[in-house]
């Protein structure tokens, strides 16, 4: 049953991805994504993941595909006669390569290492997202502090990007 | 049992997949989406290895990888914008202003 499941949102999740890559359409583009994110995320539940199942869900397909979604009806972009780079087929040959490369360092690879101090069985007990917020709290604080750092960072140079380049009328200063 | 390595497998096709997005696509706003792809695979990779290595730490990064998605959409759809203004294009082959 959990590999018919893998074998659903793992083939899905390639199928979409190529989709996005290869559609015309930028907004069926961004429709595929939406299914790569989905798909994505239940892999994270076959993973016992459910915290990051739900900050993908929320984050990714709630707020982070709709900015795109809202970017794209905004410029109202129209399909491109050619909408591959125009020496893309430069970058094929090299890009099978480095496919084969990485396929032969995943058959090469042990897969082995040092376990670590959360088995499953004791995480399900307390559930996940009880486990990710007292690792998140104790050890990673610093971590935790940066990335609202940068995100601040992110709002403020979002807005004075995007921000009007003429001043409003009607104002003094 | 799912093998770790399946999960490694479609980690590195999804991850090819966008890195080709990337390459060969003309639209910024693509582009951008393949790197969403792109960072999406990294994470089934931190979440496999944190499974079957009994860890909570590859939930951790992935979790800030996620963040860090976030404010990379935000910044890059607001240089789009900005972008968009000055020319009516997104298509990067058209975008050569810094380039000497």
């Amino acid at each position: 049953m959990i590999a018919l499941f893998f074998a659903y949102f793992a083939l899905v999740s390639i199928a979409a991805g190529v989709m996005t890559v290869a559609l015309k359409n930028p907004v069926h583009c961004g429709l595929a994504l939406l299914a790569v994110l989905l798909h994505v995320s239940g892999l994270f539940i076959l993973l016992n993941a459910e915290f990051l199942w739900a900050v993908q869900v929320v984050v990714y397909a709630g707020a982070i595909l709709v900015l795109y979604l809202f970017v794209l009806m905004l410029l109202n972009l129209k399909t491109d006669e050619r909408y591959f780079h125009s020496s893309y087929l430069y970058y094929l040959g090299p890009a099978g390569i480095g496919s084969l490369y990485v396929l032969y360092l995943l058959v090469k690879s042990p897969y082995a290492g040092a376990k670590g101090t959360a088995p499953a069985v004791a995480v399900l007990q307390e559930g996940d997202t009880a486990a990710v917020g007292i690792k998140m709290f104790s050890d990673y604080l610093l971590q935790f502090e940066i990335v609202g750092v940068f995100l601040l960072g992110a709002i403020i140079g979002a807005i004075v990007l995007a921000k009007s380049p003429k001043p409003l009328e009607g104002g003094k200063d | 049992m799912i093998p770790l390595a399946a999960y490694v497998a479609v980690s590195a096709i999804l991850f090819i997949t966008g890195l080709l997005g990337v390459l060969i696509r003309r639209n910024f706003i693509i582009v951008l989406m393949s790197v969403e792809i792109m960072l999406n695979a990294a994470n089934i990779n931190l979440v496999a290895f944190s499974h079957y290595l009994e860890s909570m730490a590859g939930q951790l990064v992935a979790l800030f990888v996620i963040a860090i998605a976030a404010g990379e959409a935000a910044v890059g759809l607001a240089i789009i914008i900005v972008v968009f203004r000055g020319k009516l294009s997104t298509n990067v082959d058209e975008l050569n202003l810094l380039k000497w």
